[in-house]
Protein backbone atom coordinates (compact mmCIF):
# COMPACT_ATOMS: atom_id res chain seq x y z
CA UNK A 1 0.00 0.00 0.00
CA UNK A 2 1.04 3.85 -1.09
CA UNK A 3 1.63 5.56 1.84
CA UNK A 4 -1.08 8.15 3.05
CA UNK A 5 1.39 11.00 3.07
CA UNK A 6 3.36 10.22 -0.24
CA UNK A 7 2.18 13.34 -1.79
CA UNK A 8 3.13 15.55 1.21
CA UNK A 9 5.90 18.09 0.05
CA UNK A 10 8.85 18.87 2.72
CA UNK A 11 7.44 22.69 3.01
CA UNK A 12 8.94 25.84 2.48
CA UNK A 13 8.25 27.14 5.94
CA UNK A 14 10.55 24.98 8.09
CA UNK A 15 10.98 27.47 10.74
CA UNK A 16 12.20 26.23 13.99
CA UNK A 17 10.59 27.20 17.23
CA UNK A 18 12.26 27.94 20.74
CA UNK A 19 11.35 29.00 23.77
CA UNK A 20 13.92 32.10 23.80
CA UNK A 21 12.29 33.16 20.81
CA UNK A 22 10.87 36.65 21.33
CA UNK A 23 6.83 37.25 20.01
CA UNK A 24 7.84 39.17 16.11
CA UNK A 25 10.44 35.79 15.92
CA UNK A 26 7.35 32.68 16.65
CA UNK A 27 5.62 31.66 13.97
CA UNK A 28 1.91 33.17 13.55
CA UNK A 29 -0.22 31.27 16.30
CA UNK A 30 1.87 29.00 17.24
CA UNK A 31 1.61 27.23 13.47
CA UNK A 32 3.87 24.10 13.10
CA UNK A 33 5.32 23.37 9.87
CA UNK A 34 7.67 20.41 10.85
CA UNK A 35 6.29 16.87 11.68
CA UNK A 36 7.59 14.83 14.30
CA UNK A 37 8.54 18.12 16.54
CA UNK A 38 7.03 16.91 19.91
CA UNK A 39 11.15 15.76 20.25
CA UNK A 40 12.06 19.11 19.87
CA UNK A 41 9.86 20.42 22.67
CA UNK A 42 12.09 19.17 25.93
CA UNK A 43 9.42 18.22 28.38
CA UNK A 44 12.99 17.61 30.95
CA UNK A 45 11.80 20.42 32.93
CA UNK A 46 8.42 19.27 34.10
CA UNK A 47 9.72 17.08 36.18
CA UNK A 48 9.92 17.22 40.23
CA UNK A 49 11.54 13.42 40.86
CA UNK A 50 14.12 11.94 38.78
CA UNK A 51 14.87 8.54 38.05
CA UNK A 52 18.32 7.35 38.45
CA UNK A 53 19.69 3.79 37.68
CA UNK A 54 21.23 1.63 40.15
CA UNK A 55 23.81 -0.77 37.45
CA UNK A 56 25.11 -3.33 39.50
CA UNK A 57 21.03 -3.97 40.38
CA UNK A 58 20.05 -4.04 36.69
CA UNK A 59 19.34 -7.23 34.78
CA UNK A 60 18.51 -5.32 31.50
CA UNK A 61 15.13 -6.73 31.19
CA UNK A 62 13.82 -3.85 29.47
CA UNK A 63 10.65 -3.97 30.88
CA UNK A 64 11.41 0.04 32.04
CA UNK A 65 12.02 0.24 28.48
CA UNK A 66 8.72 -0.88 27.24
CA UNK A 67 6.47 0.55 29.86
CA UNK A 68 7.76 3.91 30.02
CA UNK A 69 5.09 6.86 28.22
CA UNK A 70 7.28 8.89 27.47
CA UNK A 71 10.14 6.91 25.24
CA UNK A 72 12.89 8.17 28.08
CA UNK A 73 14.71 4.91 28.13
CA UNK A 74 17.50 4.54 26.05
CA UNK A 75 18.75 1.36 25.18
CA UNK A 76 21.58 0.14 23.07
CA UNK A 77 21.89 -3.34 22.04
CA UNK A 78 19.25 -4.78 24.08
CA UNK A 79 20.64 -3.30 26.96
CA UNK A 80 19.74 -0.77 29.85
CA UNK A 81 22.03 2.55 28.23
CA UNK A 82 20.44 6.00 29.76
CA UNK A 83 17.47 8.25 30.82
CA UNK A 84 16.72 10.88 28.12
CA UNK A 85 16.71 13.29 30.77
CA UNK A 86 15.41 16.01 28.37
CA UNK A 87 12.20 14.33 27.57
CA UNK A 88 11.43 12.32 31.16
CA UNK A 89 8.92 13.66 33.05
CA UNK A 90 9.66 11.54 35.88
CA UNK A 91 6.16 9.77 36.25
CA UNK A 92 8.40 7.07 38.12
CA UNK A 93 6.62 4.46 36.27
CA UNK A 94 9.68 2.31 35.63
CA UNK A 95 10.53 2.34 39.48
CA UNK A 96 7.60 0.94 39.77
CA UNK A 97 8.14 -1.93 37.49
CA UNK A 98 11.40 -2.65 37.92
CA UNK A 99 11.37 -5.83 39.24
CA UNK A 100 14.58 -6.10 41.08
CA UNK A 101 14.42 -2.07 42.09
CA UNK A 102 17.35 -1.02 40.20
CA UNK A 103 15.59 2.14 39.61
CA UNK A 104 15.31 4.76 42.74
CA UNK A 105 13.69 8.27 42.42
CA UNK A 106 15.35 10.84 43.84
CA UNK A 107 13.67 14.31 44.61
CA UNK A 108 14.97 16.96 42.23
CA UNK A 109 14.99 19.75 44.89
CA UNK A 110 17.63 17.36 46.84
CA UNK A 111 19.44 17.07 43.61
CA UNK A 112 19.83 20.83 43.29
CA UNK A 113 20.74 21.82 46.92
CA UNK A 114 23.37 18.72 46.95
CA UNK A 115 24.52 19.82 44.03
CA UNK A 116 24.83 23.60 45.23
CA UNK A 117 26.37 22.34 48.34
CA UNK A 118 29.00 20.64 46.49
CA UNK A 119 29.47 23.72 44.85
CA UNK A 120 30.45 26.09 47.84
CA UNK A 121 32.30 23.01 49.33
CA UNK A 122 34.80 24.02 45.80
CA UNK B 1 -21.69 51.31 -12.51
CA UNK B 2 -23.51 52.28 -9.45
CA UNK B 3 -27.61 51.88 -9.17
CA UNK B 4 -29.72 53.05 -6.35
CA UNK B 5 -32.05 50.52 -4.75
CA UNK B 6 -34.50 50.26 -2.01
CA UNK B 7 -33.67 47.38 -0.09
CA UNK B 8 -33.37 46.14 3.88
CA UNK B 9 -30.36 46.15 5.73
CA UNK B 10 -30.40 42.35 5.98
CA UNK B 11 -31.20 42.62 2.15
CA UNK B 12 -27.76 44.93 1.46
CA UNK B 13 -25.82 42.58 3.48
CA UNK B 14 -26.74 39.34 1.47
CA UNK B 15 -26.28 41.05 -1.73
CA UNK B 16 -22.47 42.04 -0.42
CA UNK B 17 -22.27 38.32 0.35
CA UNK B 18 -23.78 37.40 -3.37
CA UNK B 19 -21.46 40.05 -4.68
CA UNK B 20 -18.16 38.50 -2.75
CA UNK B 21 -19.11 34.77 -3.58
CA UNK B 22 -17.09 33.20 -0.62
CA UNK B 23 -16.00 29.85 -0.57
CA UNK B 24 -18.02 28.62 2.42
CA UNK B 25 -20.93 29.78 4.23
CA UNK B 26 -21.60 27.87 7.22
CA UNK B 27 -24.41 29.31 9.48
CA UNK B 28 -27.80 29.12 11.46
CA UNK B 29 -30.68 31.31 11.21
CA UNK B 30 -31.62 33.71 14.04
CA UNK B 31 -33.83 36.50 14.61
CA UNK B 32 -33.43 39.48 13.11
CA UNK B 33 -30.17 37.33 11.17
CA UNK B 34 -32.27 35.27 9.50
CA UNK B 35 -33.40 37.05 6.35
CA UNK B 36 -29.44 37.03 5.45
CA UNK B 37 -28.82 33.84 5.20
CA UNK B 38 -32.12 32.42 4.00
CA UNK B 39 -31.57 35.28 1.10
CA UNK B 40 -28.45 34.11 0.53
CA UNK B 41 -29.47 30.36 0.59
CA UNK B 42 -31.97 31.39 -2.27
CA UNK B 43 -28.31 33.11 -4.16
CA UNK B 44 -27.28 29.51 -3.40
CA UNK B 45 -29.62 27.25 -4.97
CA UNK B 46 -30.19 29.33 -7.46
CA UNK B 47 -26.78 29.18 -8.91
CA UNK B 48 -25.96 32.81 -8.69
CA UNK B 49 -22.81 32.35 -6.26
CA UNK B 50 -20.41 29.30 -6.10
CA UNK B 51 -20.75 29.15 -1.94
CA UNK B 52 -20.82 25.80 -0.47
CA UNK B 53 -23.44 26.37 2.02
CA UNK B 54 -23.74 24.72 5.02
CA UNK B 55 -26.38 23.90 7.43
CA UNK B 56 -25.24 23.54 10.95
CA UNK B 57 -27.11 22.59 13.95
CA UNK B 58 -26.22 25.40 16.15
CA UNK B 59 -23.81 28.68 15.89
CA UNK B 60 -21.29 26.98 18.25
CA UNK B 61 -21.28 24.61 15.21
CA UNK B 62 -21.57 27.51 12.37
CA UNK B 63 -18.34 29.18 13.77
CA UNK B 64 -16.80 26.06 14.18
CA UNK B 65 -17.43 24.84 9.97
CA UNK B 66 -16.27 28.25 9.16
CA UNK B 67 -13.20 28.08 11.67
CA UNK B 68 -12.64 24.46 9.66
CA UNK B 69 -13.28 26.17 6.10
CA UNK B 70 -11.14 29.21 6.84
CA UNK B 71 -8.15 26.96 8.21
CA UNK B 72 -8.47 24.61 5.09
CA UNK B 73 -8.10 27.78 3.07
CA UNK B 74 -11.53 28.59 2.46
CA UNK B 75 -12.60 32.87 1.97
CA UNK B 76 -15.60 32.05 4.82
CA UNK B 77 -18.33 33.75 6.41
CA UNK B 78 -21.04 32.84 8.72
CA UNK B 79 -23.69 35.65 10.45
CA UNK B 80 -25.36 35.57 13.84
CA UNK B 81 -27.53 37.59 16.56
CA UNK B 82 -27.59 38.00 19.71
CA UNK B 83 -28.01 34.36 21.62
CA UNK B 84 -26.44 33.08 18.49
CA UNK B 85 -23.29 35.00 18.98
CA UNK B 86 -23.23 34.07 22.61
CA UNK B 87 -23.44 30.07 21.79
CA UNK B 88 -20.74 30.74 18.99
CA UNK B 89 -18.47 33.00 22.06
CA UNK B 90 -15.92 30.22 22.62
CA UNK B 91 -15.20 29.70 18.85
CA UNK B 92 -15.28 33.41 17.99
CA UNK B 93 -11.94 33.36 20.53
CA UNK B 94 -10.55 29.94 18.67
CA UNK B 95 -11.30 32.39 15.73
CA UNK B 96 -9.02 35.31 16.29
CA UNK B 97 -6.59 33.27 18.11
CA UNK B 98 -5.60 30.90 14.75
CA UNK B 99 -5.50 34.18 12.83
CA UNK B 100 -8.16 33.02 10.98
CA UNK B 101 -10.29 36.20 8.49
CA UNK B 102 -13.41 35.07 8.86
CA UNK B 103 -16.17 37.80 7.95
CA UNK B 104 -19.32 37.69 9.92
CA UNK B 105 -22.51 40.24 10.38
CA UNK B 106 -24.03 40.54 13.85
CA UNK B 107 -27.15 41.80 13.63
CA UNK B 108 -27.59 43.25 16.61
CA UNK B 109 -29.53 42.82 19.51
CA UNK B 110 -30.19 42.08 23.45
CA UNK B 111 -29.01 38.82 24.78
CA UNK B 112 -31.40 37.16 27.30
CA UNK B 113 -32.80 37.63 29.68
CA UNK B 114 -35.77 38.18 29.80
CA UNK B 115 -36.05 37.27 26.21
CA UNK B 116 -35.98 39.51 23.85
CA UNK B 117 -35.47 39.80 19.82
CA UNK B 118 -35.43 43.70 19.83
CA UNK B 119 -31.82 46.03 18.84
CA UNK B 120 -28.93 46.82 21.38
CA UNK B 121 -25.38 45.73 21.20
CA UNK B 122 -24.92 43.53 24.58
CA UNK B 123 -24.45 40.59 22.27
CA UNK B 124 -21.09 42.43 20.67
CA UNK B 125 -20.19 44.04 23.34
CA UNK B 126 -20.08 39.97 24.97
CA UNK B 127 -17.01 39.66 22.23
CA UNK B 128 -15.52 43.13 22.65
CA UNK B 129 -11.88 41.38 24.03
CA UNK B 130 -12.09 38.36 22.14
CA UNK B 131 -9.59 39.73 19.30
CA UNK B 132 -11.92 40.23 16.78
CA UNK B 133 -12.58 43.79 14.64
CA UNK B 134 -15.36 45.20 15.00
CA UNK B 135 -16.95 47.64 12.91
CA UNK B 136 -20.49 49.04 13.00
CA UNK B 137 -22.87 50.73 10.40
CA UNK B 138 -25.67 53.28 10.80
CA UNK B 139 -27.71 52.56 7.96
CA UNK B 140 -28.06 49.93 5.29
CA UNK B 141 -25.50 51.80 3.14
CA UNK B 142 -22.63 51.31 5.72
CA UNK B 143 -23.62 47.73 6.02
CA UNK B 144 -23.22 47.01 2.23
CA UNK B 145 -20.03 48.93 2.32
CA UNK B 146 -18.55 48.10 5.19
CA UNK B 147 -19.18 43.95 4.85
CA UNK B 148 -17.05 44.55 1.46
CA UNK B 149 -14.13 46.00 3.25
CA UNK B 150 -14.39 43.70 5.95
CA UNK B 151 -12.90 41.14 3.68
CA UNK B 152 -9.68 43.09 2.70
CA UNK B 153 -9.56 44.05 6.38
CA UNK B 154 -9.78 40.54 7.64
CA UNK B 155 -7.27 39.19 4.86
CA UNK B 156 -4.34 41.57 4.83
CA UNK B 157 -1.13 39.86 5.89
CA UNK B 158 -0.77 42.57 8.23
CA UNK B 159 -4.34 41.74 10.10
CA UNK B 160 -5.69 38.67 9.64
CA UNK B 161 -8.49 38.74 12.02
CA UNK B 162 -11.93 37.97 12.13
CA UNK B 163 -14.72 40.94 11.29
CA UNK B 164 -17.46 41.11 12.53
CA UNK B 165 -19.90 43.46 10.99
CA UNK B 166 -22.51 44.98 13.31
CA UNK B 167 -25.91 46.77 12.55
CA UNK B 168 -28.79 47.65 14.32
CA UNK B 169 -31.37 44.61 15.01
CA UNK B 170 -34.67 45.64 12.84
CA UNK B 171 -34.00 49.77 13.50
CA UNK B 172 -31.24 48.70 10.03
CA UNK B 173 -32.11 44.94 9.06
CA UNK B 174 -35.65 45.17 8.57
CA UNK B 175 -36.10 48.65 7.83
CA UNK B 176 -36.29 49.77 3.95
CA UNK B 177 -33.87 51.91 3.18
CA UNK B 178 -32.12 53.90 -0.20
CA UNK B 179 -29.17 52.74 -1.20
CA UNK B 180 -26.15 52.55 -3.69
CA UNK B 181 -24.80 49.06 -4.46
CA UNK B 182 -21.80 48.66 -6.69
CA UNK B 183 -22.07 46.50 -9.95
CA UNK B 184 -20.57 42.46 -9.23
CA UNK B 185 -17.76 43.33 -11.59
CA UNK B 186 -16.36 46.37 -9.22
CA UNK B 187 -16.72 44.04 -5.83
CA UNK B 188 -15.74 41.07 -7.55
CA UNK B 189 -12.10 43.17 -8.69
CA UNK B 190 -12.26 45.13 -5.13
CA UNK B 191 -11.96 41.60 -3.27
CA UNK B 192 -10.14 39.64 -5.37
CA UNK B 193 -9.03 36.48 -5.39
CA UNK B 194 -8.41 35.36 -1.78
CA UNK B 195 -4.63 33.38 -1.24
CA UNK B 196 -3.96 32.34 1.79
CA UNK B 197 -0.13 32.12 2.88
CA UNK B 198 -0.60 29.14 4.87
CA UNK B 199 -3.50 26.66 4.98
CA UNK B 200 -4.21 23.05 5.82
CA UNK B 201 -4.94 21.80 2.30
CA UNK B 202 -1.48 22.71 1.23
CA UNK B 203 -0.20 19.42 0.70
CA UNK B 204 3.25 20.84 -0.30
CA UNK B 205 3.34 22.48 2.45
CA UNK B 206 2.00 21.20 5.51
CA UNK B 207 1.03 22.74 8.38
CA UNK B 208 -0.26 22.14 12.03
CA UNK B 209 -2.86 24.46 13.34
CA UNK B 210 -4.52 25.29 16.77
CA UNK B 211 -1.81 23.51 18.48
CA UNK B 212 -1.24 23.20 22.24
CA UNK B 213 0.59 26.55 23.27
CA UNK B 214 1.58 26.39 27.51
CA UNK B 215 3.15 29.30 29.45
CA UNK B 216 6.09 29.60 27.66
CA UNK B 217 4.40 30.13 24.08
CA UNK B 218 0.89 31.50 24.52
CA UNK B 219 1.47 34.78 26.16
CA UNK B 220 4.10 36.23 22.88
CA UNK B 221 0.81 34.59 20.67
CA UNK B 222 -1.76 37.13 22.42
CA UNK B 223 1.08 39.81 21.67
CA UNK B 224 1.10 39.24 17.92
CA UNK B 225 -2.53 39.16 18.11
CA UNK B 226 -2.18 42.84 19.73
CA UNK B 227 -0.02 43.48 17.03
CA UNK B 228 -2.31 42.65 14.54
CA UNK B 229 -5.22 44.97 16.17
CA UNK B 230 -2.53 47.72 15.94
CA UNK B 231 -1.91 47.06 12.51
CA UNK B 232 -5.91 47.11 11.43
CA UNK B 233 -6.18 50.45 12.53
CA UNK B 234 -3.57 51.55 9.33
CA UNK B 235 -5.09 48.51 7.16
CA UNK B 236 -8.92 50.06 7.83
CA UNK B 237 -7.57 53.24 6.64
CA UNK B 238 -6.11 52.38 3.71
CA UNK B 239 -8.73 49.85 2.20
CA UNK B 240 -11.54 52.92 3.36
CA UNK B 241 -9.17 55.27 0.96
CA UNK B 242 -9.37 52.20 -1.72
CA UNK B 243 -13.12 52.10 -1.75
CA UNK B 244 -14.02 55.42 -1.57
CA UNK B 245 -12.12 55.77 -5.20
CA UNK B 246 -14.85 52.81 -6.44
CA UNK B 247 -17.75 54.23 -4.10
CA UNK B 248 -17.25 57.96 -3.67
CA UNK B 249 -18.09 57.29 -0.06
CA UNK B 250 -15.58 57.84 2.70
CA UNK B 251 -14.63 55.57 5.52
CA UNK B 252 -12.17 56.19 8.53
CA UNK B 253 -12.26 54.91 11.82
CA UNK B 254 -14.55 57.31 12.99
CA UNK B 255 -16.98 60.01 11.95
CA UNK B 256 -16.64 62.79 12.74
CA UNK B 257 -20.44 65.13 12.93
CA UNK B 258 -19.56 68.94 12.72
CA UNK B 259 -17.24 68.11 15.64
CA UNK B 260 -14.55 70.83 14.23
CA UNK B 261 -15.67 73.94 16.56
CA UNK B 262 -17.81 71.56 19.19
CA UNK B 263 -18.44 72.69 22.64
CA UNK B 264 -20.24 69.28 23.48
CA UNK B 265 -20.22 66.05 21.72
CA UNK B 266 -22.46 62.75 21.64
CA UNK B 267 -20.45 59.47 21.00
CA UNK B 268 -22.84 56.72 19.65
CA UNK B 269 -22.61 53.71 17.71
CA UNK B 270 -24.73 52.65 14.90
CA UNK B 271 -28.47 53.84 13.80
CA UNK B 272 -28.39 56.28 17.31
CA UNK B 273 -25.96 58.20 15.38
CA UNK B 274 -28.35 59.06 12.44
CA UNK B 275 -30.78 60.64 15.07
CA UNK B 276 -28.01 62.48 16.94
CA UNK B 277 -26.77 63.96 13.95
CA UNK B 278 -30.50 65.13 12.80
CA UNK B 279 -30.73 66.67 16.44
CA UNK B 280 -27.25 68.35 16.17
CA UNK B 281 -28.44 69.62 12.88
CA UNK B 282 -31.46 71.43 14.71
CA UNK B 283 -29.68 72.39 17.29
CA UNK B 284 -26.53 74.13 15.37
CA UNK B 285 -29.55 76.38 13.60
CA UNK B 286 -29.97 77.78 17.14
CA UNK B 287 -26.63 78.64 17.71
CA UNK B 288 -25.48 75.65 19.43
CA UNK B 289 -22.02 74.27 18.91
CA UNK B 290 -22.57 70.60 18.73
CA UNK B 291 -21.43 67.30 17.41
CA UNK B 292 -21.79 63.42 17.09
CA UNK B 293 -18.70 61.13 16.92
CA UNK B 294 -19.49 57.76 15.81
CA UNK B 295 -17.30 55.36 16.00
CA UNK B 296 -16.94 53.04 12.44
CA UNK B 297 -14.47 51.24 14.30
CA UNK B 298 -14.89 49.77 18.54
CA UNK B 299 -11.90 47.10 18.09
CA UNK B 300 -9.71 48.01 17.66
CA UNK B 301 -10.00 50.90 19.81
CA UNK B 302 -9.56 54.06 17.42
CA UNK B 303 -8.36 56.06 20.71
CA UNK B 304 -5.93 58.59 18.69
CA UNK B 305 -8.41 59.37 16.71
CA UNK B 306 -11.20 60.52 19.43
CA UNK B 307 -8.91 62.07 21.13
CA UNK B 308 -8.26 63.68 18.24
CA UNK B 309 -11.49 64.66 17.22
CA UNK B 310 -12.82 65.58 20.62
CA UNK B 311 -9.65 67.35 21.75
CA UNK B 312 -11.15 70.85 21.67
CA UNK B 313 -14.10 69.54 23.19
CA UNK B 314 -15.72 70.85 26.60
CA UNK B 315 -18.30 68.35 27.31
CA UNK B 316 -19.11 64.67 26.22
CA UNK B 317 -21.79 62.40 26.40
CA UNK B 318 -20.98 58.69 26.00
CA UNK B 319 -24.37 56.75 24.77
CA UNK B 320 -24.03 52.92 25.57
CA UNK B 321 -26.85 50.50 24.08
CA UNK B 322 -25.43 48.18 26.35
CA UNK B 323 -24.65 47.56 30.49
CA UNK B 324 -21.68 46.39 32.19
CA UNK B 325 -23.07 45.87 35.60
CA UNK B 326 -20.02 47.26 36.64
CA UNK B 327 -22.35 50.28 38.04
CA UNK B 328 -19.72 52.64 36.27
CA UNK B 329 -21.64 52.35 33.07
CA UNK B 330 -21.08 51.34 29.49
CA UNK B 331 -18.62 49.56 27.93
CA UNK B 332 -17.86 52.50 25.30
CA UNK B 333 -17.89 54.67 28.28
CA UNK B 334 -14.80 53.28 29.70
CA UNK B 335 -13.03 53.06 26.87
CA UNK B 336 -13.53 56.63 25.54
CA UNK B 337 -12.94 58.27 29.18
CA UNK B 338 -9.67 56.69 29.12
CA UNK B 339 -8.79 57.50 26.12
CA UNK B 340 -9.55 61.63 27.00
CA UNK B 341 -7.86 61.39 30.50
CA UNK B 342 -4.53 61.97 28.76
CA UNK B 343 -5.06 64.67 27.01
CA UNK B 344 -5.24 66.82 30.32
CA UNK B 345 -8.04 68.66 29.32
CA UNK B 346 -10.65 68.60 32.07
CA UNK B 347 -13.28 67.81 29.47
CA UNK B 348 -16.37 66.04 31.21
CA UNK B 349 -17.23 62.67 29.93
CA UNK B 350 -21.12 61.28 30.93
CA UNK B 351 -22.50 58.35 30.08
CA UNK B 352 -26.26 57.27 28.78
CA UNK B 353 -27.16 53.86 28.85
CA UNK B 354 -30.42 54.05 26.10
CA UNK B 355 -32.51 51.85 24.00
CA UNK B 356 -31.73 48.50 25.94
CA UNK B 357 -34.06 45.85 24.70
CA UNK B 358 -34.67 47.57 21.52
CA UNK B 359 -36.27 50.93 23.18
CA UNK B 360 -36.65 53.85 21.07
CA UNK B 361 -34.21 56.32 21.27
CA UNK B 362 -36.84 59.45 20.81
CA UNK B 363 -34.94 63.00 19.16
CA UNK B 364 -36.11 65.10 22.85
CA UNK B 365 -33.69 62.01 24.12
CA UNK B 366 -30.82 63.38 22.94
CA UNK B 367 -31.86 66.85 23.25
CA UNK B 368 -31.87 66.15 26.46
CA UNK B 369 -28.16 65.17 26.23
CA UNK B 370 -27.09 68.19 24.71
CA UNK B 371 -29.67 69.97 27.61
CA UNK B 372 -26.87 68.12 30.02
CA UNK B 373 -24.16 69.19 28.74
CA UNK B 374 -24.95 72.63 28.26
CA UNK B 375 -25.72 72.32 32.08
CA UNK B 376 -22.63 70.85 32.73
CA UNK B 377 -20.38 73.40 31.05
CA UNK B 378 -22.10 76.57 32.96
CA UNK B 379 -22.03 74.56 36.47
CA UNK B 380 -18.77 73.15 35.56
CA UNK B 381 -20.04 70.21 37.40
CA UNK B 382 -20.94 66.93 36.29
CA UNK B 383 -22.29 65.18 39.91
CA UNK B 384 -24.17 62.28 38.24
CA UNK B 385 -21.79 60.13 35.29
CA UNK B 386 -23.75 57.47 34.80
CA UNK B 387 -27.20 58.01 33.22
CA UNK B 388 -30.48 56.01 31.92
CA UNK B 389 -32.08 57.77 28.97
CA UNK B 390 -35.70 56.68 27.98
CA UNK B 391 -36.32 54.99 31.02
CA UNK B 392 -39.24 55.50 33.06
CA UNK B 393 -37.48 56.06 36.73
Amino acid sequence: MTPFNRNFGQGRRTKAVRPDMNWKELTKAGNIYEPGNANTYETGDWRTIRPVWNKDRCIHCLICWRYCPDASIISTGGKFDSFDYKHCKGCGICANVCPVHAIDMFSEDEIDKQKEAERNEE
Amino acid sequence: MKSKVAITGNEAVAQAMKQINPDVVAAYPITPQTEVVQIFSSFVSNGQVDTEFVTVESEHSAMSATIGASAAGARAMTATSSQGLALMFEMVYIASSLRLPIVFPVVNRALSGPINIHCDHSDAMGIKDAGVIQLFCENAQEAYDNMIQAVRIAEHPDVLLPVSVNFDGFITSHALDVLEVLDDETVKNFVGTYQPEEYLLDAENPVSMGNFDMYDFYFEHKRQQVAAMEAAKKVIEEVGREYEAISGRKYGLIDAYKLDDAEMAVVVLNSAAGSAKGVVDELREKGLKVGVLKPRVFRPFPFEAIQDALKGVKAVAVLDRAETFSTMGGPMFADVRTALYDLKNDIKVVNYVYGLGGRDLRLEDVEKVYDDLANIIKTGRADKFVNYLGLRE
